[in-house]
């Protein structure tokens, strides 16, 4: 085995042996799947009962709002004043004024914020009852309202895209996924080949190794070596949460999306209404679209994800490695961090850009320049925009190989310079010193 | 074995070696001495190809020398570390193997090494769980592990306790009588004197002084003799007449002792020819000028106080 396949042994292995990297494997999905459901959860669920207060005055709505479990409705008819309902057991109190068949407008005061499902719940009972309130003062029939209700159902489509439709908004949010994955993969593992570094320099035995090795050749085995051990705890997490996100699911929505319950309740015009109030909610035969079409599309999505994320990575941590070099302790870590956080950061912030307006003039720029586009132009691959301008993305991936290549080439300078340096406090024109060192 | 000509190397404007030339004769134990900053750990650097000189040649074995001759280098530094959290067995065999060892051949001669050093128990330890001083043994044995045949060693022995000091003297003298070079870069004059055959100093970038141990005495040598005879100063004066000059006399019970610095041309028999004839002498021995004297006459009051250090010494 040649030298450089020697030192990435050594750093992928003494990485993967470490019960952290176990550790952080497992938590790793539990973390993802845990805060997912538990945002979800938390987000439906109220701690306990609602008690609502509702003001009717003009007695239209008095007994006639319908309970759950977790929502209970309690009325009265005259103004109750700010202090009073503090001091009142009641956490939520509805102003249903006289005026509300004309105005549709109530008000509500609650001490907690109610979750979104309590609020559902009072809009939707307050909706059924005034709606049934209207239809008797205007002598019309439910039965004739159910059928001539109309939920209207709009389907886009990219007239580029032979005919298909688009799923611009699910597509944009899976494009911030992998971009967010590439940003936290670069800082994670960018870090740990900095820390490395900083270990092999703290503790003497660079010199050592550099008497046998190549500096290059240790700096590219380093970084070589915990790439592998990021791209192995990155397919056991996908592996691992999509496992438990399967087990998950089927234990979690048992009772909550029952099928049967579901096909039951599409029928009624109740929850036709519901549906049509989420624009991004998508009915069954349209998530089978959407996920024919993501699969569709997976092959070039895939390479390009795993293009940009070893791209970037090779990047930045050749960039994280001369810092490493560059610096004696911990506390002189923070001045050269700032500008390689800096583009990253920004980059996230062009992703948001990007999830709206992928083709913006903005958002193209910042997916060529190679220290945001790995995070920009994968928003743009998934959103299908990238491959609409196949020069561009080729561009974009050529600056990145080039790019990673030049700062490779500036780290090793500064790198072999670096780690036989020490006690030394070192500015940015030292740095620019050391590019220019003989070997 | 080792011949470095005009050996130039510069960081930024600062000269750390100007024109260096030096020859390191075979299976000998060559000392590199000189103050801290002048130029030593960088002139090591350049023979173990950690860096480059700016200008400048050297030969290894008669060839230029090349990438591939780092494996038959073995080199200590100064500042020492390994890996703290991996295991000294580990650890040793990744070190040996980045020199070119295959993995059964480095893993033999590790357990022959160990063995020998009363080390086998520490093979599953982990590097923090030593002293300091057992991680230098470590060190040191995986420094002369691929049986190099160049090996430079940068004061090995701060750090270890007299009986293991006692150890690394005998294993260097070993090596040296199997062949190796040994290349010892230290302030401990005392070891300088016990080990080296040649010697040579470099001040401020450039070498002052270079040869054979023996040699190098003798060019200091102050001519100056101990002398133990019976008999009072006045007597020993006269005696000695203008054969020599007397530096130092102190009259004691059973001998006296006198130094006299011979006069130009003056042999030790000439003196004693001369002290025969009058006073009883006991005793003469030539005063040997210790390295000691020697680093601080060549260096002389030009140290300054602190010489900058670009890089670490």
């Amino acid at each position: 085995m040649n030298k450089i396949g020697l030192i990435i042994r050594r750093e992928f292995l003494t990485r993967v042996r470490k019960p952290s990297f176990l550790i952080m494997t497992l938590l790793g999905p539990l973390l993802i799947a845990g805060g997912v459901t538990l945002a979800v959860y938390l987000g439906l669920q109220e701690s306990g009962i609602q008690n609502v207060l509702v003001i009717d005055k003009s007695h239209l709505v008095t007994k006639k709002l319908k309970e759950t479990d977790k929502v209970k409705f309690f009325y009265d008819h005259a103004d109750w004043s700010d202090s009073t309902f503090k001091a009142s057991p009641y956490n939520v109190m509805v102003d249903v004024n006289e005026e509300i068949l004309v105005t549709n407008t109530i008000q509500l005061y609650y001490k907690e914020l109610p979750s979104i499902n309590t609020q559902r719940t009072i809009q939707a009972e307050l909706e059924k009852v005034l709606e049934r309130e209207k239809l008797r003062l205007n002598e019309v029939d439910p039965d004739t309202y159910a059928r001539i209700k109309t939920a209207l159902k709009m389907h886009l489509f990219d007239i580029d895209k032979e005919g298909r439709r688009s799923f611009d908004e699910v597509k944009a949010f899976i494009g911030l996924f992998f971009a967010l994955l590439i940003y936290m993969f670069i800082f994670l593992y960018g870090v740990q080949v900095m820390r490395g570094v900083m270990e092999e320099k703290q503790n003497r035995i660079v010199e050592v190794l550099v008497s046998s090795v190549k500096p290059f050749q240790l700096m590219m085995g380093k970084i070589t070596g915990i790439a592998m051990v990021g791209l192995l705890q990155f397919v056991l997490w996908v592996a691992l949460t999509s496992g438990l996100a399967t087990v998950g699911s089927a234990v979690l929505m048992k009772d909550r999306f029952d099928p049967a319950e579901v096909a039951r309740l599409q029928g009624t015009a109740e929850v036709q209404a519901e549906l049509q109030k989420s624009p991004a909610a998508l009915d069954q035969s349209e998530t089978q679209q959407l996920i024919a079409e993501i699969t569709a599309e997976m092959p070039r999505i895939l390479f390009c994800f795993l293009f940009y994320f070893i791209g970037g990575y090779l990047l930045y941590a050749s960039l994280f490695a001369a810092i490493g070099a560059a610096v004696d302790t911990e506390t002189d870590v923070q001045q050269f961090m700032l500008p390689v956080t800096l583009p990253m950061v920004l980059a996230i912030i062009i992703s948001e850009m990007a999830m709206m307006n992928p083709d913006g003039p903005a958002v193209r720029w910042f997916s060529l320049i190679p220290l945001t586009s790995p995070v920009v132009m994968m928003i743009r691959v998934v959103m299908g925009n990238a491959f609409d301008n196949p020069l561009l993305l080729a561009t974009s991936m050529v600056l990145l190989v080039l790019t990673f290549i030049a700062t490779t080439w500036l780290a090793g300078r500064i790198y072999r310079t670096g780690i036989l340096m020490y006690g030394k406090k070192v500015s940015w024109k030292e740095l620019g010193k050391w590019l220019f060192y003989k070997g | 074995m080792l011949r470095l000509q005009g050996i130039v190397k510069r960081y930024g404007t600062h000269l750390a070696l100007d024109g260096v030339d030096l020859e390191v004769p075979q299976g000998t134990v060559f000392g590199l001495l000189g103050p801290n900053g002048a130029g030593k750990t960088t002139l090591i650097r350049i023979i173990t190809r950690i860096t480059g000189p700016d200008a400048g040649t050297i030969l290894f074995n008669g060839r230029p020398m090349g990438p591939d001759d780092v494996a038959h280098i073995g080199y200590l530094p100064e500042e020492r570390g390994l890996y703290k959290k991996m295991k000294v067995g580990e650890q040793a065999v990744y070190l040996a193997r980045l020199k070119g060892m295959p993995r059964p051949e480095a893993i033999r001669r590790l357990r022959e090494h160990f063995e020998r050093w009363e080390m086998m128990g520490w093979w599953n330890k982990k590097v923090e769980e030593l002293s300091k001083g057992m991680a230098q043994k470590v060190q040191f044995v995986t420094t002369v592990l691929h049986g190099p045949q160049l090996l430079i060693l940068d004061e090995p022995f701060s750090g270890f306790d007299p009986i293991n000091a006692e150890l690394v003297r005998t294993e260097i003298l070993r090596m040296r009588d199997a062949g190796t070079t040994v290349m010892l870069s230290t302030h401990n004059m005392g070891s300088v004197e016990e080990l080296c055959d040649h010697i040579a100093l470099i001040h401020r970038a450039h070498k002052v002084l270079d040869g054979t141990v023996r040699e190098i005495r003798k060019r200091f040598s102050t001519r100056t003799y101990r002398i133990e005879f019976q008999g009072s100063r006045v007597a020993f004066a006269n005696a000695l007449g203008f054969s020599g000059e007397l530096v130092d006399l102190q009259e004691g019970g059973e001998y006296s002792v006198a130094h006299v610095k011979l006069g130009p041309g003056a042999t030790p028999n000439d003196v004693l020819r001369q002290l025969i004839a009058t006073i009883p002498v006991h005793g003469l021995q030539e005063e040997v000028p210790r390295m000691h004297d020697i680093f601080i006459q060549a260096v002389g009051e030009k140290v300054p106080g602190a010489v900058t250090a670009e890089m670490t010494e």
